[in-house]
């Protein structure tokens, strides 16, 4: 390319085209960097203490991070019973309001049915070779998923700190579920 | 089936079900050295799915083989995998 006729105005504009492509060079790099790491990150809320609900949040947290998805779960209400290290090995099943166990709510509402209920299911549950509960958050906590528990519920509840398992993060709120959600691909309420 | 590979490690799982297959087998790779091939044993019918959907979205394994062999009382799901980085 012919440079034997530039003016001083062109030399300008070059020198500052130069500068300006190098920025967005830099700006470029920058994003590249901070977009380069691809590793998914998926937040759950989990509300619900009863023996059913306490599987698919554990379930899902434990696989997913061998997946090396980066893993948050943040337990709320009724939620917080799958972290108290006394409670989460007596959570319970109920037949009353759930059509599909089969046993009208008159009869699933006499005293000793959800014991037998959560006696039967723990018996299929080993059967099964379904994992405890307690082995899914061991599972999930080994694997650096982050099981948090809201400050709110627990002191609502009236939930001791050292309650819950060793490795729960404690002392969190909405803001924080928020801020976290936010930068993750994938959230669900359980 | 030819063997073009060696099994350097066995994974046993039988009894197990979802999702201690995964977990188990993701924990076992994670010990293993670049080129090693682990082969897990299985009898949850749902390692199938399970296994290839874990090793296609890692970057650091390959599924090499996945075999269901008749052992007479029960049928075990066999997963051959190599870790590649």
């Amino acid at each position: 390319m012919s440079t034997d006729t530039p003016s001083q105005s062109t030399d300008v504009d070059v020198a500052s085209l130069k500068a300006r492509v190098e920025e967005l060079e830099d700006e470029l790099a920058g994003i590249e960097a901070a977009t380069a790491d691809d590793t998914k990150k998926m937040v759950m809320i989990a509300t619900k203490g009863s023996l059913d609900m306490a599987y698919p949040p554990l379930i899902l947290a434990s696989t997913a991070a061998a997946f090396d998805w980066d893993v948050t779960v943040f337990h709320t209400f009724w939620g917080l019973d799958i972290l108290h290290e006394e409670k989460s090995k007596n959570l319970k099943l109920s037949a009353v309001g759930n059509p599909s166990m089969g046993v009208p709510n008159i009869v699933a509402a006499i005293p000793g049915m959800d014991a037998m209920a959560t006696r039967m299911m723990g018996k299929r549950i080993e059967e099964n070779g379904t994992a405890s509960i307690q082995e899914l958050i061991d599972l999930s906590l080994d694997q650096g998923v982050e099981l948090q528990a809201c400050q709110m519920t627990a002191d609502l509840m009236d939930y001791d700190e050292d309650a819950f398992y060793d490795g729960v993060t404690t002392g969190v709120g909405a803001a924080a579920a928020l801020a976290e959600m936010g930068d993750a691909e994938i959230q669900l309420l359980v | 089936m030819s063997t073009k590979y060696d099994v350097t490690d066995t994974l046993d799982v039988k009894g197990l079900s979802c999702p201690m297959p995964v977990v188990k087998t993701k924990q076992s790779v994670d010990e293993l050295e670049a080129g090693d091939v682990l082969r897990v044993l299985a009898t949850d019918r749902g390692s199938l799915s399970d296994i290839e959907g874990w090793a296609g979205s890692s970057d650091s394994v390959e599924l090499l083989d996945q075999e269901e062999v008749d052992e007479g009382s029960e049928t075990v799901y066999q997963h051959d995998i190599r870790r590649v980085d």
